[in-house]
């Protein structure tokens, strides 16, 4: 056998205390394509970052070319051959295409200055070489991202890499131009160059990679050729499920009836209750979103499935009127809204409680006070004021009714724990009386006992005729919290689930299945000009 | 071990007094060292002096304040104060009010231009009110032919030179401008809005308020507080000029944000410590040249206090 390329032995790694890798290997081969693949926090950036030099192991050891190494910085690693293409183009955007394959190392004639007719016929040369055929000396900025990105690896590949790690490389691309990368890729496979290729969309594992490891919380779950495992198989590795013996119940605290009894709402009757409180058309933002329909009725928990990077928190931005949309309709009662932002959506009585709690939730320098009453500050306003009676009146009822744990409701919100915080931002959209509710990760990363206050609140708050959209990636609470289940991938809604069909099982199979029937067409990679 | 216990919670209460009235005791310190030492320092005459100097600069700060609340900065009004003199004589035909109010309107207009540029072109607010900096004071020099023009309107005299009850006009303008902001931001809609858009842009965007009215709101205000600032200056000496009015008082006014406990990472501010601020640096010139030192002690004295403010809120800010 011949000597790995990279061979990572058994590295663990921590941060302040949390492990965010333990015991991980990993060999990886000259001229094969090796996938990693792993839900947010089970250590893929880390992995990779200790391969590229930007972090040192705490255990074990990296072997380049069979010699352990430690790179001091990522500059020696790219220099030993071990070249990173990140999800977001790093060249300079105002620099020619030539310009930017040939940073840092410009050619330079007799009197050392650049020699750019030498660049730029060389920069030609090596763009053909990928059947990209761009004029060199345009500006970056002014090329489609996949050209861009192309460029990218065109100059990793230039600086003689035995090693290219891709970060997501095509996370930020349309259709066409994954194509033309993944030739690329495939061009290096035949080049002999090892290249560790992470990546959310099963697609192109099943399309390019010769074997595939699989990380979960930090831990190696799985490595292996991609022959030799299936779609499901992959997916219940990847979210630590095993496929013969899903439990229909497990331990999340949404409350039983309810969802019972909507599930048998929804199968008895097949079209849940008349108009829908929300519905959404269509809703098109490139290249996250690809047409996604749902509806929402009073009284439902629609939960929203899928793989990261399939667009869930995307739908959930876009219902809201928080995005931009290149296509799609807003209907609230069943008429269509005109002008949809998230003023509007909260007037038409939809709330949202975003994904990232820190950086789109609370404001953290605020108080408790301050941040539950934000959304609703239009509606206690008279002439410019807040009424102070009316604003604690609501503080009060919901920090006692979600029994949000603060000293005071003049506390900072920065100083209370997730849960905590969660409650707030709960609190923040409960206040404003909604009748639908878009809930992006309500649980995540805050502690079993608010998880569970969370989970029966939606349950209760359902009973009481408040539409739920319920997004998680936790797979446990979207199939006993919900009663309807859409299924993403790839920004499109790939199945719905409703009644019994509502298992862990059903939802992996759904989201393992290939686009249309087997592998997508392949599009003639012709040569062609920036996009 | 009982000891260090007392002392690491001790700490933050330090950091925390001195961030919240670090500029109180300052004042204190130099009030009374002024007091014991300084000749003439504590007459009627001596003490209106400093705070008809320090009005203009008061004013813009607050002014600059708010938008340092709104996590900006605006480093044109030294340049609207420049537009605000160049159009009040051009003007001053129809009557000293009406070439207030354009003066003030003109204020406005800048601060419409440097909240849209902001708000809707998203540009940074360094840069955005960098521009106008450069393009307010030509536009100025273009409005008043380059002239310095003097004007004797007793009106407008007044405006810059009398009292009322003994506390210059200059003065009590300077306390109703600090106490309507600090309503506006403790007590009414906008303050929330602001310091959330300040806090967190996309949260506040998600709440479903309207940023973008919000920050346009506020360089508009800070528009018209400069062009206040400008009339006063103008007023007082009797003379528009362009050229040089309100010459680096950006300066002045980021150092009384920052020296009165408003962090320039936005979504907090101090009103009434802003107006503390700008007296604290006032003090400090006051009490050097009094004393016959060199004018570049003075700038180096505040330039250490700056750093102190800025160091204190650092700390306070990781705690």
């Amino acid at each position: 056998m011949t000597t790995p390329a990279i061979d990572v032995r058994s590295v663990s790694k921590h941060f302040a205390g949390v492990r965010a890798l333990t015991g991980v290997c990993l060999d990886l081969r000259p001229g094969e394509v090796h996938a990693l693949v792993g839900e947010n926090g089970a250590g893929k950036s880390t992995l990779i970052k200790l391969v590229t030099g930007v972090y040192r192991p705490d255990g074990g050891e990296v072997r380049y070319l069979g010699e352990p190494v430690a790179f001091a910085h990522p500059r020696d690693a790219q220099a030993a051959g071990i070249s990173t293409i990140y999800q977001e183009v790093n060249l300079v955007p105002m620099r020619s295409v030539a310009g930017n394959l040939y940073l840092g190392r410009e050619p330079t004639n007799r009197l050392g200055l650049i020699d750019f007719r030498r660049m730029r016929r060389d920069a030609r040369t090596i763009l053909a070489g990928y059947g990209i055929t761009v004029d060199v000396r345009r500006r970056l900025g002014e090329l489609g991202l996949g050209v861009q990105q192309m460029i990218a690896v065109a100059r990793a590949l230039s600086t003689d890499a035995r090693v290219v790690v891709m970060d997501e490389p095509t996370s930020s691309l349309e259709p066409r131009e994954v194509d033309l990368l993944l030739d690329v890729v495939a061009l290096l496979r035949r080049r002999q160059v090892a290249v560790l290729y992470v990546t959310h969309k099963l697609d192109e594992v099943f399309r390019i990679c010769d074997r595939v490891t699989v990380l979960r919380d930090g831990r190696l779950v799985h490595t292996g050729p991609v022959a030799g495992t299936t779609r499901l198989r992959l997916v219940a590795t990847m979210l630590g499920r095993d496929t013969d013996q899903i439990r229909r119940h497990g331990t999340t605290t949404f409350s039983d009836p309810a969802v019972s009894d909507q599930r048998g709402r929804t199968t008895g009757i097949p079209e849940a209750t008349g108009t829908p409180v929300l519905r959404a058309d269509g809703l098109t933002r490139r290249p996250v979103l690809d047409g996604v329909s749902l509806d929402v009725h009073a009284g439902e928990v629609v939960g929203l499935a899928g793989l990261l990077g399939s667009g869930r928190t995307e739908t959930a931005k876009a219902v809201f009127g928080a995005d931009r949309l290149d296509a799609g309709a807003i209907s609230v009662d069943g008429a269509r809204a005109r002008r949809w932002n998230p003023a509007a959506a909260i007037r038409g009585g939809i709330g949202m409680v975003p994904e990232d709690r820190k950086a789109e939730g609370i404001i953290g320098d605020l108080s408790v006070r301050d941040n539950i009453v934000l959304a609703a500050l239009p509606r206690l306003t008279t002439a410019g004021f807040v009424s102070r009676r009316r604003q604690d009146e609501i503080v009060d009822t919901f920090v006692r009714r979600l029994r949000v744990k603060v000293s005071s409701p003049g506390q900072r919100v920065r100083e209370l724990s997730g849960g905590n915080q969660q409650k707030v931002l709960l609190a923040r959209m409960l206040c404003l009386s909604p009748r639908v509710l878009i809930l992006d990760e309500p649980t995540r990363g805050i502690d079993v006992g608010a998880k569970a206050e969370i989970q029966s609140l939606i349950s209760e708050l359902a009973a009481l005729g408040l539409g739920v959209l319920l997004i998680s990636s936790e797979l446990e609470e979207v199939v006993e919290g919900a009663g309807r289940v859409l299924v993403l991938r790839d920004g499109a809604v790939v199945g719905m689930l409703r009644g019994d069909d509502v298992s862990e099982d059903h939802i992996m199979r759904v989201i393992a299945q290939a686009s249309g029937d087997g592998r997508p067409p392949r599009a003639p990679a012709a040569p062609r000009g920036g996009l | 071990m009982a000891d260090t216990l007392a002392a690491r919670r001790a700490r933050p209460d330090i950091l925390g007094f001195l961030q919240a009235g670090g500029v109180y005791l300052a004042i204190a310190v130099l009030l009374a060292f002024n007091l014991a030492f300084t000749p003439h320092f504590a007459t009627a005459a001596n003490l209106r002096l400093q705070l008809v100097q320090v009005a203009p600069v008061a004013i813009v700060a607050i002014g600059m304040a708010l938008v340092v609340a709104s996590e900006g900065i605006d480093l044109s009004v030294g340049s609207t104060m420049a537009i605000s003199a160049a159009v009040l004589p051009l003007y001053l035909g129809y009557g000293v009010w009406p070439a207030v109010a354009i003066a003030l309107l003109a204020g406005a207009a800048v601060g419409a231009v440097n909240g849209s540029l902001v708000a809707f072109a998203r540009m940074q607010p360094i840069i955005a009110t960098l521009g106008t900096l450069v393009a307010c004071r030509g536009l100025a020099l273009v409005l008043a032919d380059g002239r310095l023009t003097e004007m004797f309107d007793p009106v407008l005299g007044a405006l810059g030179n009398d009292a009322v009850l003994g506390v210059p006009i200059s003065v009590l303008l300077v306390l109703v401008v600090t106490g309507a902001a600090a309503v506006a931001v403790h007590r009414a809609a906008f303050g929330r809005r602001l310091l959330a858009v300040g806090g967190n842009h996309a949260a506040a965007a998600l709440a479903g308020l309207p940023v973008k009215r919000t920050l346009v709101t506020v360089y508009v205000v800070s528009g018209v507080l400069a062009a206040t600032a400008g009339v006063l200056s103008t007023a007082r000496q009797g003379a528009s000029d362009p050229s040089f009015v309100g010459l680096l008082i950006e300066l002045s006014a980021i150092t009384a944000v920052v020296v009165g406990g408003t962090p320039l990472s936005g979504g907090r501010v101090r009103i009434v410590g802003t107006l503390m601020g700008a007296l604290l640096m006032q003090l400090i010139t006051a009490t050097v040249i009094q004393h016959d030192l060199p004018d570049s002690a003075a700038r180096m004295l505040q330039a250490g206090i700056i750093i102190a403010a800025v160091y204190v809120q650092r700390g306070r800010s990781r705690a």
